[in-house]
C-alpha cells in the first residue's frame, strides 16, 4: 500500500473504501460481522466464527464476507452476529452459540428469511 | 407522506420479541390487509410500553391512546374488527391502569450520545481502511496541513475537555504547559492501565476503535512536539494490546506514523507497553517509572510530568478517552464538544454499569445527565423489582450515594462536593440487600491490598481501617470503634502520598457519613440489617412451612441439615457455615435468615 502523503491521499483512500462498501451492497452480497471484544469471544465468538466460516466452506457459498467487529454495546447478548443480505436492512442476532450457526445460515443466508427468534432488535 | 387515521405501536421490548411481538406485528397487518384498512391504520414499532412483564407483549392504540395488554396472535382478527372496524374498544384487552398517552407521545429523548465509542461495533478493529472510511486519520490531516500546534492547543482549551481518567484537569492546559516546558526531547503517554474493579470503558475503546486513540495521540505530540510515544495497556488485555499493534502497524505502513508525516516534516512514532499488573501502575509517577523498567512506585509531584516526566523530560499524559475525543473535537470543532454537558465539564462520558442494576454494560452520556436517569433510563432500573439502595462512582475509591443524591448532576464538582468522584467512570449500583459494611469491608481489602508500600499512612493505614472492617462484620465490632475509624481515615486520606491511599478512605468514609446506622447496627445489636454478614445471620427451617421434601439436607455441603422424608428438617446451628445454599434450594421459601 503506497504511503499518505497529503490530506488527498487520505481522502482518496477514504474514497477507495467507501466505495468497496458500496459496490458490496450493490452486488447483493452478503456480510457476516461477528462480534470479537472481550466479551464476545468470552461468550464463544470464535467457536462461532468457525462454525460460519466452516458452513460457508461446506456449502459453497459465493459472494460472502465475513469479518470481525468490537464490541456493539449488548455484552449481555453475545456473542453476536449481523447479518446484511444486500442493501436489506441489517439483522442483528444474539447469543449465538456455534449451535445456532447451522440454523441462521440456512433460513437467512441461503433461504434468504431471518430467523425471527434469534434477532435482538428489529 | 401518506396519512393514517390510526396507528398501532408494537412494542418491541427484548421481552416483548420473546414473547411473540413479531407474530403479533404479522398478525395485525395480515388482519388489515384482509379488512382493507391498511392504507388507514400504520402499524409501528416502538420501545417498551409498559413493564413487559407484566403486560407484553403489548400495543398502543392513537389517536385514542388506548393500550392493550397480553396480546397472543389469536386475539388480533377480534381485535382488528372491533376497534379498527366497528370503532369499539375492546375491554378485555385493555390495561387496567390507562397508560399517560402523554408522555408516550413526545419524542424519545436519547440519553445516549455516542462520541468516544461512535465507532466500536461498527468498524472492523484491524483494519485501517475501515476506520478512515469512517472519516478517520481526517482530523490528523487537518492538523497538520491547517493548524499550528497553538491553534491545536486553543481549540482544545474551547472545548472545554477534561481528563477523562478522572481528577478532571483540563487537557489544553496540561497540553500547554508541556509544551512551553524547556527541553528538546518531549514524550506523551497514553494511561491505559485502567485497573478499576469492573470498569472496562477503556478497554471497549481500546478493542473496537484503537485508531482513535492512536489518532488522538499522533495530533497531541504535534501540538506538545513531542517525537516519541507510549501507550501503556494492562497486560491483562491482550486482545487490546494486539489491536493496539496492529494499528500502529498499519499506520506505519500508510505513514501517518514515522518520518515527516503528511510531508509536514513532523515526525513521530509510537510503542504500547504493557503493564505490570499492579494497581497503582495507574497512577501518573508511578506508570512512568514502570515505563522506565523502575518498580511501580508513586513520587511527590511536584514537579509534574509536564516539567520532569520521563525520564526526566518533559511529558503529556493522559487517558484513552481523552485521546479518543480529540480527533472528534479537531474535525468537529470546539462549540460542538462544549455544547454537551455542563458549565464546567463538558461533552461526553463512558461509564460502566454494574451491580444489581437491570442493564449492566458500558454507557456513553453526556456529563450533567442525573445519576437517577443513569440507574432508571439508562440502567433500566434495580433487578427482580428490588429497591435502590447506594450507587457508588469512580472505581475503589469512590463514595457511596444514597438515593437523596439521585438527582445530582453528573460532573467533577458535583461528584466531589457530594463526597464522591468521577474516577474513570466505574458505576456500582446497590439494591437493598446490600451490607454497606460489607461493601466498605469489600473495597478496603482491595486497596490495602493494592497499597504499594512506600508510604506509611497507606501502607499501614489501610491495614488498621481494614481490620476494624473485619471484626465490626465478624459480630466483634466495639464501640469506640467508629471514632477510629474516622480519625484514621482523615489521617490516612491527609497523609498519603497518591490518588491511591488520598482516595481509599472514602467507601469508608461515605458509608459512615450516609449508612451510619448500619454499623450501629453491627456493633450494638450484632445484627446485619441486610443479612449479609456470615457472623450475624443464622439459618432456621419454618416447621410449618417446610414439606420435608429433602432437598435442602441433600446439597448441604456440611450436613448441618437433618430430618425425616415428608417431616420437617432440622438445621444444626453448631455445624452450620451460614453459606445459604439451603436458602437458594428450598422451593418453599421455607428458610429464615435471621
Amino acid at each position: 500500500m503506497p504511503t499518505i502523503k497529503s490530506l488527498d491521499d487520505l481522502k482518496k483512500i477514504r474514497e477507495e473504501a467507501l466505495q468497496k462498501r458500496q459496490a458490496k451492497v450493490e452486488s447483493g452480497s452478503i456480510e457476516i460481522v461477528v462480534g470479537m471484544g472481550t466479551p464476545g469471544i468470552a461468550a464463544g465468538a470464535r467457536e462461532t466464527m468457525k462454525a460460519i466460516l466452516d458452513f460457508i466452506e461446506k456449502h459453497k457459498i459465493q459472494d460472502v464476507v465475513v469479518r470481525q467487529t468490537g464490541n456493539i454495546g449488548l455484552d449481555s447478548w453475545e456473542p453476536i452476529v449481523q447479518i446484511t443480505v444486500g442493501n436489506n436492512p441489517k439483522v442483528t442476532y444474539g447469543k449465538v452459540k456455534a449451535d445456532l450457526v447451522e440454523r441462521i445460515m440456512k433460513e437467512h443466508v441461503i433461504g434468504g428469511k431471518p430467523v425471527k427468534e434469534f434477532m435482538i432488535e428489529a | 407522506m401518506a396519512f393514517y387515521r390510526s396507528h398501532i405501536l408494537v412494542s418491541v421490548d427484548p421481552e416483548c420479541l420473546q414473547k411473540g411481538a413479531h407474530e403479533i406485528i404479522d398478525a395485525l397487518n395480515d388482519e388489515l390487509v384482509r379488512s382493507g384498512l391498511l392504507d388507514e391504520v400504520q402499524v409501528l414499532e416502538t420501545s417498551r410500553l409498559g413493564d413487559p412483564h407484566l403486560y407484553g407483549p403489548d400495543i398502543m392504540v392513537y389517536p385514542e391512546g388506548v393500550h392493550y395488554v397480553k396480546l397472543t396472535k389469536d386475539d388480533i382478527p377480534y381485535l382488528v374488527e372491533e376497534h379498527f372496524l366497528k370503532g369499539r374498544v375492546v375491554g378485555k384487552y385493555r390495561a387496567e391502569e390507562v397508560s399517560a398517552a402523554e408522555e408516550e407521545l413526545g419524542p424519545p429523548k436519547p440519553k445516549e450520545i455516542r462520541v468516544v465509542l461512535r465507532n466500536c461495533g461498527k468498524i472492523d478493529p484491524e483494519n485501517i481502511e475501515d476506520y478512515i472510511a469512517e472519516d478517520g486519520y481526517l482530523a490528523l490531516a487537518k492538523a497538520l496541513t491547517e493548524m499550528t500546534p497553538e491553534e491545536i492547543i486553543s481549540t482544545i482549551k474551547t472545548s472545554g475537555l477534561r481528563g477523562r481518567g478522572g481528577a478532571g484537569f483540563p487537557t489544553g492546559m496540561k497540553w500547554e504547559f508541556t509544551r512551553k516546558s524547556e527541553g528538546d526531547i518531549k514524550y506523551i503517554v497514553c494511561n491505559a492501565d485502567e485497573g478499576d474493579p469492573g470498569a472496562f470503558m477503556n478497554r471497549r475503546v481500546l478493542e473496537s476503535d484503537p485508531h482513535s486513540v492512536i489518532e488522538g495521540m499522533i495530533i497531541a505530540a504535534y501540538a506538545i512536539g513531542a517525537r516519541y510515544g507510549y501507550i501503556y495497556c494492562r497486560a491483562e488485555y491482550p486482545i487490546a494490546v494486539k489491536r493496539l499493534q496492529i494499528g500502529i502497524q498499519q499506520a506505519r505502513q500508510l505513514g501517518l506514523l514515522g518520518e515527516n508525516i503528511l510531508e509536514s516534516g513532523f515526525s513521530f512514532d509510537l510503542e504500547v507497553r504493557k503493564g505490570a499488573g499492579a494497581f497503582v501502575c495507574g497512577e501518573e509517577t508511578a506508570l512512568m517509572a514502570s515505563i522506565e523498567g523502575a518498580r511501580g512506585e508513586p513520587r511527590t509531584r511536584p514537579p509534574f510530568p509536564a516539567v520532569k516526566g520521563l525520564w526526566g523530560k518533559p511529558t503529556n499524559i493522559n487517558n484513552v478517552e481523552t485521546y479518543a475525543n480529540v480527533p472528534q473535537i479537531i474535525l468537529k470543532g470546539p462549540e460542538w464538544f462544549a455544547s454537551m454537558g455542563t458549565e464546567k465539564s463538558k461533552g461526553t462520558k463512558t461509564f460502566t454499569i454494574a451491580g444489581d442494576a437491570v442493564n449492566t454494560g458500558i454507557i456513553e452520556v453526556p456529563l450533567g445527565i442525573t445519576l437517577r436517569e443513569i440507574v432508571y433510563d439508562v440502567g433500566g432500573g434495580i433487578k427482580d423489582g428490588r429497591e435502590f439502595k447506594a450507587i457508588q462512582t469512580g472505581g475503589p475509591m469512590g463514595g457511596c450515594l444514597t438515593k437523596d443524591h439521585l438527582d445530582l448532576k453528573v460532573d467533577y464538582e458535583t461528584l466531589a462536593a457530594a463526597g464522591s468522584i468521577m474516577g474513570s467512570g466505574g458505576m456500582v449500583v446497590m439494591d437493598d440487600t446490600t451490607c454497606m459494611v460489607d461493601i466498605a469491608r469489600f473495597f478496603m481489602e482491595f486497596t490495602q491490598d493494592e497499597s504499594c508500600g512506600k508510604c506509611i499512612p497507606c501502607r499501614v493505614g489501610t491495614r488498621r481501617i481494614l481490620e476494624i472492617l473485619e471484626r465490626i462484620c465478624d459480630g466483634k465490632g466495639k464501640p469506640e470503634d467508629l471514632d477510629t475509624l474516622e480519625e484514621l481515615c482523615v489521617q490516612v486520606k491527609r497523609n498519603s502520598l497518591c490518588g491511591l491511599g488520598q482516595g481509599a478512605p472514602n467507601p469508608v468514609i461515605s458509608t459512615l457519613q450516609n449508612f451510619r446506622h448500619e454499623y450501629e447496627a453491627h456493633i450494638y445489636e450484632k445484627k446485619c440489617p441486610a443479612k449479609v454478614c456470615r457472623a450475624l445471620i443464622s439459618f432456621t427451617i419454618l416447621s410449618e412451612v417446610c414439606t420435608g421434601c429433602t432437598v435442602c439436607a441433600r446439597n448441604c455441603p456440611v450436613g448441618a441439615i437433618s430430618g425425616e422424608r415428608r417431616q420437617p428438617h432440622l438445621i444444626d446451628q453448631d455445624v452450620c457455615i451460614r453459606c445459604g445454599i439451603c436458602a437458594q434450594v428450598c422451593n418453599f421459601n421455607a428458610i429464615e435468615i435471621n
